[in-house]
């Protein structure tokens, strides 16, 4: 039995499971071979390209789509994967529209870029299709690494060392590797179970062993790790939320988005994951468009992501947002919560309109209050649990460019660390190139 | 509108529009349908000698080469002339010309190289009531194994004393379609001139081997895992015929000997090049095949348009009217320098320009950190690669350089006169300017 859209309260299953399969299923198909084969002849090739400039992970684009559009996508793939061992991932959930696909020298022409990211799908799920690994890995240097976390930058990091011949122990505090890839993704972006199958075929490589419950400065610390392991990479991101600072806030459905997408992310069946009927999201980032957008594919009646600034100055893409509005999600900008109403249960938020004085944001007097059943907070993250001793920027791990922190013999890279954005593509540079100088300072 | 009517050796057609001898053109069903869609005219796919017909491969009979997004390039065929017998073709063609008397209507020939078997055909295909022949001494596959085709087509004897039995036999004009696989196009086409050939219709298609399948380790279309050369068509052979037609336009023995385009004719522009080039009108196949009849429409409408806004009247304004500046090189102006022009209005930073300049010629193209593109003029060549490479059109351009003004990588001054090679002082056999 099907719960009416219309009624009160969290309850599950608002629609019936038809529906809510085809709500989570690939947001976005894989291109077929003649698909990709046209979308492939559409490369110019250029010379020094700017795609590969806007890559944070910098892959050869214009090879890659060339060995595709010759009838080699296994290449491609080896192109794609020699740069960014994630690459398969990030095909699903780069922003490509403001990384690669915004340098594409067709946006320009014509408004219409190279299909990269596409692409890079065709290419990848390709070879994984073939259930090969193109890489090997070196002789055995004998060297032992401790890598903290099995997201993106620990599994880009692992790889690489174990690529160079050292030995990898990654401790991950949860049940499951593959971090936000896991936890902290849309469903829809990674359909089919993709970053465990993902996950795997990285393992293919060998001289990686992960151990699952094991959170720094809980199970282990940063000195039993720099005690028995060569060198200690850090990726364990950021376990931290940002609280709102408002009255009600402890109230129930008053939840982490981040938890939702967790949990919604590892439900054995979505039907029995309660939502509710009228849903806010207050923040302006991908974790709150994430959250929105699964809120409303789940069945809520309305959800409305409201952010305290403009919409242009939202960190999630214009491409996101233009997703959640086209599935039904609301809009409102220029708008900070000021408390959780209801008395007893949540029955609403109060937002106070903003306004930009002398490039302050200010809250005015104007206040209006959502009706809500359930309020998703997803207003930033932030480093928690960081070990003693080491340098911290910005509320981050500072790091140099190859990722060495300010202790000798200690690395780190992805979300917990300074460097670029906080995008699962970033993160996997980080831990490549955090790899890279470890492997430099081990064989020194 | 127009007047898209033309006189081909005094065959009327509505317009220049023909259907070249091929599959396209092999029976009653599909000229009918060629000729409700608008089509001028058509060359019947070619006769052979009464008796058993020939048969064809029942495995591939065509390969192809695509560009983006498949479209056909270039196609080969290893087909064979008509496989039906000789009595049904002749019948149809008769039936048909009666119906769309309008239209022309020439018959393609191939019958082994002995005058009985010419003449015996040729009485039979007067009966028809069609316009003309059209003498297929081209096809460069199966049939010249058997000494017809473009076996009689690459000996110049043979297309002479062939031309003379047709033209002794038979009394509506007589088209000779040469062959591609020769090396001097003119020499056949004299000969046919010699023979007393009304007009000479070309390119047939060219030898090829269009791919190899790697897997099988044979050419394709592969029969039952080998295969064998084909004739190439389509758009790819597109400028070999052009030169070839330019070469008997303009070649003093053949001067004035009325020609039939035919190489990879797709759209309006190409008829409109083949004519300027001397070609009175132009037969298609390739694009037929590829897009079906109904393309003539475009063809049409487009060769219209152009001509209203040249102010041609008539095709006949502006047939050769190209072939006076097709010339040899050594008459080029060597006086005419140009430069490379990047607009950087419409530059996408793409760099092809750079990397083509840069890799593979002169490098005269530089690139900034910001990727702006720059002509170098002290290394500029104007060889005109840029401009080849550049995805947008019309982003780079070539750029006269005014009398006067100093070339920067010669450092001489472009000068007024035209000055060829014939003078030019590096050239041994120079003759002094007069």
């Amino acid at each position: 039995m099907t719960t009416p859209q219309r009624s009160d309260g969290l309850k599950p299953a608002r629609l019936d499971p038809a529906t809510l399969k085809q709500n989570f299923r690939d947001a976005y198909p894989p291109l077929d071979a003649h698909e990709a084969t046209v979308a492939a002849d559409r490369c110019y090739f250029c010379h020094d390209a700017p795609c590969i400039t806007a890559c944070p992970t910098e892959i050869d684009i214009p090879l890659f789509i060339r060995q595709i559009a010759t009838g080699t996508p296994e290449a491609a793939a080896r192109t794609i994967l020699s740069q960014n061992i994630l690459g398969g991932m990030c095909a699903r959930v780069c922003p490509t529209e403001t990384l690669c696909e915004q340098a594409c020298v067709r946006e320009a022409a014509e408004g219409k870029p190279v299909e990269i990211g596409q692409l890079q799908r065709f290419a990848t799920d390709t070879l994984m299709a073939a259930g090969t690994h193109p890489f090997t890995r070196a002789a055995s240097t004998g060297k032992r690494v401790a890598v903290v976390g099995a997201g993106p930058a620990g599994l880009a990091c692992a790889h690489r060392l174990a690529m160079h011949g050292h030995d990898v122990v990654i401790f991950e505090a949860r049940p499951k590797a593959g971090g936000l890839n896991e936890y902290g993704i849309a469903a829809y972006k990674a359909a089919d179970d993709f970053a465990q199958r993902e996950l795997e075929w990285l393992l293919q490589i060998g001289g990686i062993e992960i151990r699952h419950g094991e959170k720094l400065g809980a199970q282990i610390s940063l000195a039993t790790l720099q005690a028995e392991y060569d060198a200690v990479f850090l990726g364990m991101g950021l376990g931290g939320v940002n609280a709102l600072g408002i009255p009600g806030e402890d109230k129930d459905h008053a939840e982490d988005a981040v938890d939702f997408i967790a949990e919604l992310r590892q439900a054995e069946d979505l039907a029995a994951l309660p939502i509710g009927r009228r849903v806010v999201v207050i923040g302006g980032g991908m974790t709150a468009i994430d959250a929105g957008v699964q809120a409303k594919l789940l069945g809520a009646e309305e959800v409305t992501i409201v952010y305290r600034r403009g919409q242009d100055a939202m960190s999630a893409s214009g491409h996101e947002q233009e997703h959640a509005q086209h599935k039904g999600v609301r809009l409102i900008c220029n708008a900070a919560p000021v408390g959780i109403e209801g008395n007893g249960s949540l029955t609403g938020v109060t937002f106070a309109y903003t306004e930009t004085r002398d490039g302050k944001l200010v809250v005015t007097d104007d206040t209006f209050t959502l009706p809500a059943g359930q309020v998703f907070k997803a207003i930033g993250q932030t480093l928690s649990g960081a070990p003693d001793g080491l340098t911290l920027e910005r509320g981050k791990i500072a790091v140099s460019d190859s990722g060495a922190t300010s202790v000798a013999g200690v690395w780190a890279g992805g979300d917990c660390a300074t460097g670029g954005d906080d995008l699962t593509v970033t993160a996997v540079a980080e831990g490549r190139d955090a790899a890279e100088d470890i492997h430099r300072t081990l064989m020194a | 509108m127009a007047d898209l009517t033309t006189d081909f050796l005094g065959i009327k057609s509505p317009n220049p529009f023909w259907l070249a001898s091929a599959p396209p053109t092999d029976k009653e069903y599909n000229v009918r349908r060629a000729f409700e869609a608008g089509w001028g005219g058509v060359v019947w796919k070619t006769l052979g000698a009464e008796g058993p017909p020939v048969v064809n491969v029942n495995g591939p009979r065509y390969g192809a080469i695509w560009g983006a997004d498949r479209r056909l390039l270039g196609l080969n065929n290893i087909e064979l002339i008509t496989d039906r017998p000789l009595e049904t073709n002749l019948e149809e063609i008769a039936r048909v010309k009666a119906d769309y008397p309008d239209r022309a209507m020439i018959v393609s020939i191939m019958v082994p190289c002995d005058e009985e078997s010419w003449k015996a055909i040729l009485s039979r295909v007067a009966e028809t009531g069609a316009d003309g022949i059209e003498l297929n001494f081209g096809c460069p596959h199966g049939m010249s194994e058997r000494g017809m085709g473009a076996a009689v087509g690459q000996v110049p004897e043979y297309v002479e004393m062939v031309t003379r039995w047709c033209k002794m036999y038979y009394d509506k004009p007589v088209i000779v379609k040469l062959t591609p696989n020769i090396a001097d196009i003119r020499v056949p086409a004299r000969a046919a001139k010699n023979g007393g050939a009304d007009a000479v219709s070309l390119i047939n298609t060219i030898n090829s081997i269009t791919s190899v399948n790697l897997d099988a380790m044979s050419p394709e279309p592969m029969i039952d895992g080998r295969g064998t050369h084909g004739g190439y068509c389509g758009p790819a052979v597109k400028p070999i015929a052009l030169n070839m037609v330019a070469e008997i336009a303009r070649d003093p023995a053949t001067a004035g000997l009325p020609i039939s385009g035919i190489g990879g004719v797709t759209t309006w522009r190409d008829a409109a090049e083949f004519m300027a080039l001397g070609a009175g009108n132009v037969q298609v196949c390739t694009a037929a095949m590829t897009y079906g009849f109904k393309i003539v429409q475009e063809m049409i409408s487009g060769l219209s348009q152009w001509m209203d806004e040249k102010g041609y009247k008539s095709t006949s304004d502006f047939v050769g009217r190209a072939v006076p500046n097709v010339t040899d090189w050594q008459y080029l102006n060597l006086n005419h320098i140009t430069k490379a022009r990047i607009n950087p209005d419409l530059c996408i930073k793409c760099g092809r320009c750079y990397a083509a300049c840069e890799d593979t010629s002169h490098q005269a193209i530089s690139m900034s950190p910001d990727r702006v593109f720059e002509v170098q003029d002290d290394e500029c060549v104007a060889c005109n690669l840029c401009v080849n490479v550049c995805p947008v059109e019309d982003c780079i351009t070539m750029e006269t350089l005014a009398p006067g003004q100093t070339d920067e990588r010669t450092g001489k001054v472009v000068e007024e006169a035209y000055a060829n090679w014939t003078t030019h002082p590096n050239n041994p056999m120079a003759k002094a300017a007069e």
